[in-house]
């Protein structure tokens, strides 16, 4: 590089003079910022998935005796140290699953260390879950059926329930299918045919042949209901004899007995003698019930088969909702609109959209989709359900309108990010096909969408994640806090969009903050909301491997 | 010989032109945006026009980027533009085909008929007439789907769907455009699979497989390599004599090598038109010869 005369030549400045223009800080901080996020985001998921898998694992179970003599028997689920106060010495104390509440009157107890005598893991102590009154802790005295004792001893009196167990849990179960399911479709048989009767004299009034034939098949009806429902009672009655008498005699760790009648348990393990591989199974076992069973007691225990059910139908109902309304919407706005002020004024009102809070769409489902649009269709198809037993049908929240609503909450989600694929479409290509002759339509369906489609499929994953998650419109629009119901099942017309669900999002809210005995619901709160991220991960999942097929399919570049 | 030419002196020397050249007074005139008409051999209007481009103006917005564009494209020639960048070559190009109609505040005058029909008839059904030409731009498009369907996507659209004669009219249009041999195992592969230079004989494949009347090539080789360049320059070869070619290249030998005719542009407007031999070896007017001898622009 040569130099003017008198003008020494231009150096460059050191490479380390400038740390700007390295960039070093910001790498430092955009790296920083990243680390932040996932420090965060991975700690709130791993503190959700260690709490929530670990709700099932079979904990040993402690024997305390106090100074003062009394004993419990319990599941340690907590411990904390209590502060040096004026002259008392700091100490730690235990929390305790007492279980057992007609024998403690206590869930779960705080024992202080000093008041403490003596621990010990009883190798016979059982855990008992059941039916209706929680937990209970004690040691298996014997087995008893009527009055005649059939098996003596912790060892026999196990060794025997567990061969038993399994028919009377059958048993059990399948008295409560027939009362909560066939009654329940005998019930609705019933109605049915009631509706048909006043269909009838609202259509053709009362002295006409279709109003006769009604009455007739109600009257029909009516015969086969009693007869089968005198069935049905003639087969719980002959599962709860069988049942009957069964007992199991328990010793509380305060050395008071109790009987639990067999049908009662759902589930006994003795934690304290239990293999790896044994614990494994209770811990499986649990899962199974968990994910396949209907609540019990108040949604704090059994499964929520219901609510995964709800939550996957009403997110794929969204999704199926939202993806083509999303598009045409987005369609029109990139390909068709004319490029002004009215197109920029829509586009910023509906990045707005996405700002509103979501209770107000669920105010807006109820108020248009159910009480507008629903009772609209109570009018015309179901009036005799209106007149007969005053019930609206469409007209209150549903499967439906909470997957409307939702949909409508996601629309701008995918409207923005179906609009931003749309315009990634290189010009060339579009040009390219009009070009070949192809007319706008043939141009956007042949050519844009499917190279859109793996940005709009991300538009998609942001607004079913963003939709399964949504608690507050639900409330109103449909998601009840104990619905077994589902919306699809062998009565006629087999799906039943218009049927409340239940939710796993509202389960954690009511489980854990509409509970009554909220201690104890807390491990349940975490095993649902890590159930529930883990759906919405698995829908994701699916989503993300779809649209990387697509992109191989369709968007590969060449270099 | 028409001779239309811009009595006014421009300015003394063309300062873009080396010292002892001949000033390029009409450039200078064009830049100075006087009216200066083109100097059209009389071989060009002896031949058969498929296309008539008469009188044709364009704005963009309020700026002109062709002026007057009078100019006559042989049947069953290849006539090339040449001419600075930016002279509006690509412009007149998607004029042919209506292109320009995709763009937003583009405003025309004068009209342009292929085969007698106007172009910019309010009646003509653009689609149609888009049926009729065949296009290959710059930089390879390629649609996001098989080769297969690629080829045979005017058809497609056209609402043909005979599997024989697509298949036909894929295998013939490949053959034409020498690539049929490099992917007749994977027809139904992407297309996005395929290297650059296959990607643009893929293309022309496209443009030739419905049969036009005029094949429109916008630097058809800008993004090749020499031996794809060498190619796509045999292939415009064999097309010659059965289509009506118009190209747009910056590549002197290219228009030289390929074409029948060559038009001069510059600054939007057409300055000499001629068979190629004679604007490239004795043109008319010093200032093409400077520009094809790359002494200027
Ligand atoms: N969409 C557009 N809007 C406004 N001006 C445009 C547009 N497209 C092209 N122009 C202008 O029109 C003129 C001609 O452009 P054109 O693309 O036709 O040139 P060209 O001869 O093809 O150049 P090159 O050889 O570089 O491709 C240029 O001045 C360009 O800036
Ligand atoms: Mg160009």
């Amino acid at each position: 590089m040569n130099s003017e005369q008198g003008r020494p030549p231009r150096r460059l400045r050191s490479a380390h003079s400038s740390l700007a223009a390295h960039g070093e800080p910001l790498v430092w901080l955009t790296g920083g910022a990243l680390a932040l996020a996932i420090a965060m985001i991975s700690g709130l998921l791993a503190f959700i998935a260690v709490r929530g898998a670990a709700t099932f694992w079979p904990v040993p179970l402690v024997e305390l005796e106090l100074a003062d003599g009394r004993r419990v028997l319990g599941e340690v689920t907590g411990r904390e140290r209590v502060a040096a106060v004026d002259g008392r010495e700091a100490f730690g104390r235990t929390l305790l699953k007492t279980a057992t509440f007609e024998v403690t009157g206590n869930h779960y107890e705080w024992f202080d260390d000093p008041g403490v005598a003596r621990i010990v893991q009883p190798e016979w102590a059982t855990a008992v879950e059941r039916l209706e009154g929680g937990r209970f802790h004690g040691l298996p005295l014997r087995l008893v059926h009527g009055d005649k004792t059939v098996a003596e001893g912790a060892e026999l009196a196990w060794r025997e329930f567990e061969r038993i167990q399994p028919a009377v849990r059958r048993r059990v179960r399948e008295a409560l299918r027939i009362d909560r399911h066939d009654r329940g479709v005998l019930q609705r048989q019933l109605r049915a045919a009631r509706l048909g009767v006043v269909q009838a004299d609202l259509r053709s009034g009362r002295d006409s042949v279709a109003y006769e034939a009604a009455v007739r098949e109600e009257q029909a009806v009516t015969a086969r209901v009693h007869e089968r429902s005198a069935l049905l009672d003639a087969e719980t009655a002959q599962l709860r004899e069988e049942n009957a008498g069964w007992g199991f005699e328990f010793e509380a760790a305060g050395g008071e007995k109790r009987v639990l009648p067999l049908e009662q348990i759902v589930r006994a393990w003795q934690p304290n003698r239990l293999s790896t591989m044994g614990k494994l199974g209770v811990y499986l076992g649990r899962w199974w019930e968990f994910l396949t069973d209907d609540p019990r007691e108040a949604n704090s225990a059994g499964g929520v088969f219901p609510a995964i059910w709800g939550t996957v139908a009403m997110t794929l109902i969204m999704a199926l909702l939202v993806a083509p309304f999303g598009m045409l919407a987005a369609l029109y706005l990139r390909e068709y609109a004319s490029r002004g002020p009215v197109t920029t004024a829509v586009r910023i009102a509906i990045n707005n959209l996405a700002g509103v809070p979501s209770i107000v769409y669920g105010a807006f489902g109820l108020g248009f989709f159910c009480y507008v649009f629903g009772a609209g269709i109570d009018e015309v198809f179901f009036r005799s359900a209106l007149v007969a037993d005053n019930q609206p049908t469409f007209g209150t929240g549903g499967l439906l309108w909470a997957s409307l609503t939702l949909a409508l909450l996601t629309l701008p989600v995918v409207i923005v990010a179906t609009e931003e694929a749309l315009s990634a479409v290189p010009n060339s290509m579009r040009e390219g096909s009009y070009a070949c002759g192809a007319g706008k339509w043939q141009t956007i369906r042949r050519i844009v969408l499917p190279r859109a489609l793996p940005g709009i499929m991300t538009g998609l994953i942001l607004a079913m994640a963003r939709g399964a998650g949504e608690v507050a419109p639900l409330m109103l629009v449909g998601v009840k806090k104990l619905a077994l119901d589902l919306p699809i099942d062998g009565t006629f017309p087999f799906v039943h969009p218009e049927r409340e669900f239940m939710h796993l999002a509202y389960l954690i809210y009511d489980v854990g903050f509409q509970s009554p005995n909220s201690q104890a619901a807390q491990p349940m709160v975490f095993t649902i909301t890590f159930l529930l991220v883990a759906i919405i991960a698995l829908l994701n999942v699916a989503a993300i491997w779809l649209r990387s097929r697509l992109k191989r399919r369709y968007v590969m570049q060449q270099f | 010989m028409q001779v239309f030419t811009d009595s006014s002196p421009a300015g003394s020397q063309g300062s873009r032109a080396p010292a002892g050249d001949p000033p390029a007074d009409r450039l200078l005139a064009v830049a100075a945006g006087r009216e200066v008409a083109a100097e059209v051999h009389d071989r060009v209007l002896a031949e058969t026009p498929v296309l008539e481009i008469d009188r044709f103006n364009l704005w963009y917005g309020g700026k002109q980027a062709l002026h007057a564009i009078t100019m006559p494209v042989p049947h069953n020639k290849v006539t090339a533009l040449v001419g600075p960048s930016g002279c509006g070559k690509s412009t007149l190009l998607r004029s042919v085909n209506r292109l320009n109609d995709l763009v937003q505040n583009v405003r025309i005058t004068g009209d342009m008929r292929l085969s007698g029909d106007s172009i910019y008839d309010p009646r003509m059904d653009v689609i149609e007439l888009r049926k009729r030409m065949g296009m290959v731009f710059q930089k390879p498009n390629p649609f996001p789907m098989s080769i297969y369907e690629n080829v045979v996507y005017a058809l497609r659209i056209d609402g043909e769907n005979s599997r024989a004669v697509l298949d036909e009219v894929c295998e013939l249009s490949l053959r034409g455009a020498a690539l049929w041999d490099e992917v007749k195992d994977r027809l139904h592969d992407s297309a996005l699979g395929l290297s650059g230079g296959q990607q643009q004989r893929l293309c022309i494949a496209r443009a030739i497989a419905a049969e036009p009347e005029v094949l429109l090539l916008d630097e058809p080789c800008s993004a090749l390599d020499p031996i794809a360049t060498g190619k796509v320059e045999d292939l415009i070869q064999e097309l010659r004599g059965r289509y009506s070619v118009l190209i747009v290249t910056h590549n002197m030998q290219q228009a030289s090598r390929t074409s029948d005719y060559t038009a001069f542009m510059y600054l939007g407007r057409l300055i000499e038109y001629g068979p190629t031999t004679e604007i490239f070896t004795k043109p008319i007017l010093r200032e093409t010869e400077a520009y094809v001898t790359g002494r200027f622009g």
